[in-house]
């Protein structure tokens, strides 16, 4: 490798016709004034986050002026005709889609990522990550085509009718709706969704703990599931939580794939075979037609507003304790 | 010697067979999706699905193509990848060369992450706010900005990575032997890093793409093939979510057909990501 580089270097240096290296101060000019172009390039994204934030939440201003936050957050009707603007029904929805969906998802994950940072072959374990990043790379409407095609009649000609019939008495299992969209599709769809992401994120974490850590675990007689249980685990803990709610606020988010398989009923569930209405889905769906009707247009980009600062919340606080265990490098 | 099955022994058998069944679980909802995406759409997959535009009553199950959907799409990402690109290298070039481990880095990569955090509606949505402040419509314009936007933090944050696995010494030589920071950056550091680059800028590509949430109101979606900036242009995410909310049966079809071409392009790039950056690994020093 070494012997290749050599050569390309020297070449260029004897190179004929070339200008004489230019002197040392312009060249320690040119790496000033280059520093200080690119600072201002690099405080880029920076200035996106505040620029984003800021922008969403002028907009969402004038409806403030008219209704209160906790009038607006609290609200159950949703009717923009009318002027009733009620956020609950489409907040409500959006946390019992990911919690359904992180909840379907975090133990088999959680579960695969120690059997491949424990427990699996190195050639598994080398097709793994690349499936993974293939996976990851799935568009999200690919996955909404299949749980329209897969789960929706999964959920409604098998699922529900069978947690209805055995399970009924648990008010959240009580099915009211035949068709199979609902709560429990989109959950699904954001389970499979979201476990390349949390399987990636804990394998990361899981390889940090120190192989002696665990030599030692098992030269004291420790089976593998015991050095797991009181090693492994305990030192990796706020890692994996942190990915957990890093693969949560993905599947909040979540736009098309959610859209085409949850109903977009405006109304509070409460059972997860009930249809609900995410607010990306609501933003999704109506941002094209706002115009006409008064403070419609500050109710979405409200809608856009509540949903990145919940986002930002839970991101930052994840991102930073997966800093902090990482040493900064994670993806 | 036999075995003593004590409680524990137990215990790990229960659990590695736990394990194996969730990686089971996992691996095969995977392969089902691709199987799925597969066998609907190889059978509705024809010619004149990739090589027309949409002819009258398309959506209604007549003659015609998603050609248009498919250059819109290659449109919309290569100049969201292009854009992005133009700003994330001297990012990641930055980070890395002046900026290091220090309080800006880290703040920088905060904000990176936090980026990269923030779902594509609300870029689609920041992304018409800003159109509709500036004057601009629905347009092939709009819609290459907003996935430039979305695209940044996750081909910087690719690059900073690749980055961060070189080899520090080789860039002290280089101190060493007299080159300023912006040589280094210049001349060692993206040398280094290409094959880096490569699957960095082709894993934003396939991230925009796929993406319907941020073009759905920036690029709006047109039957033609887009010849200026300021036209709407259609992406095939959309194609397939549009047809598929058809109530036709052969028009649900070629929702499967174009999910199907979505699906072999992500994967071809990434896939040929993979390829492309070991055969540039060459010029990479170990």
């Amino acid at each position: 490798m070494a012997k290749q580089a050599t050569p390309v270097t020297t070449k260029t240096i004897n190179e004929e016709g070339r200008t004489p290296r230019p002197s040392l101060p312009s060249r320690r000019r040119q790496d000033q004034t280059a520093g200080r172009v690119l600072f201002g390039i690099t405080l880029l994204p920076v200035i996106l986050v505040a620029l984003i934030t800021v922008g969403l939440g002028i907009r969402f201003w004038p409806i403030l002026k008219v209704y209160s936050f906790w009038e607006l957050v609290s609200g159950i009707v949703w009717k923009p005709e009318e002027g009733q603007f009620g956020f609950w029904p489409f907040i409500s929805g959006t946390f019992w889609v990911t919690i359904v969906g992180a909840g379907l998802a975090v133990p088999p994950c959680i579960l695969t990522a120690l059997y491949l940072s424990e427990y699996a072959r190195t050639s598994t374990r080398a097709i793994m990550k690349p499936l993974l990043d293939l996976l990851a790379a799935i568009p999200s409407v690919v996955y909404g085509v299949w749980g329209v095609i897969i789960i929706v009649p999964l959920v409604g000609k098998y699922v529900a009718p069978f947690f209805s019939k055995y399970l009924g008495f648990i008010p959240i299992f009580v099915s009211k709706n035949p068709t199979g969209y609902g709560i429990l599709a989109g959950g699904i769809v954001l389970a499979v969704m979201i476990a390349p992401f949390i399987i990636a994120v804990t394998y990361e974490v899981l390889t940090t703990v120190s192989q002696g850590l665990r030599q030692a675990s098992l030269a004291v007689g420790a089976t593998q599931w015991q050095t797991i249980r009181s090693i492994v685990i305990p030192h990796t803990m706020p890692g994996i939580i942190a990915g957990v709610v890093l693969g949560a606020t993905r599947a909040l988010g979540e736009t098309m794939a959610v859209l085409m398989v949850v109903g977009n009923v405006a109304q509070v569930p409460h059972s997860i075979f009930d249809t609900a209405y995410p607010l990306p889905a609501l933003i999704a769906n109506n941002y094209g037609e706002m115009m006409s009707i008064p403070l419609y247009d500050a109710a979405l980009l409200g809608a856009a507003f509540i949903l990145l600062v919940i986002i930002l919340i839970f991101n930052i606080a994840s991102t930073l304790v997966l800093q902090r265990m990482l040493g900064k490098r994670w993806v | 010697m036999k075995k003593h099955w004590h409680r524990r022994h137990i215990v790990e058998a229960i659990v590695k067979a736990l394990m194996m069944f969730s990686f089971a679980i996992v691996a095969g909802s995977l392969g089902l999706i691709l199987w799925t995406v597969i066998s609907r759409g190889l059978p509705a997959l024809t010619w004149s699905m990739i090589t027309q535009t949409p002819k009258g009553g398309f959506y209604l199950g007549k003659e015609g193509g998603i050609l248009n959907a498919i250059i819109g799409s290659l449109y919309l990402a290569g100049g969201g990848t292009l854009i992005a690109l133009i700003f994330s290298l001297p990012i990641a070039l930055y980070l890395e060369t002046y900026l290091g481990d220090s309080g800006w880095g880290h703040y920088i990569r905060l904000a990176l992450d936090v980026l990269w955090g923030i779902p594509s509606i609300v870029y689609g949505a920041f992304g018409f706010t800003v159109m509709l402040a500036l004057g601009l419509r629905a347009s092939l314009l709009g819609g290459i900005i907003t996935l430039a936007l979305l695209e940044l933090p996750i081909m910087t944050r690719a690059m900073d990575e690749v980055i961060r696995r070189m080899p520090v010494d080789l860039e002290q030589a280089a101190l060493a032997l007299g080159s300023t920071r912006l040589e280094v950056a210049a001349r060692v550091v993206t040398r280094q890093m290409l094959p880096g680059i490569v699957t960095a800028i082709l894993l934003a590509f396939g991230r925009g793409i796929g993406d319907a949430a941020a073009v759905l109101f920036t690029a709006g979606f047109t039957d033609r093939i887009p010849t200026s900036l300021m036209q709407p242009a259609a992406s095939l995410p959309l194609a397939v979510f549009f047809q598929l909310g058809m109530p036709y049966p052969e028009v649900q079809k070629r929702a499967y057909a174009s999910a199907l071409i979505l699906t072999i392009i992500v994967l071809a790039i990434s896939l040929g990501s993979r390829w492309i950056a070991s055969r540039l690994s060459k010029y990479v020093l170990k």
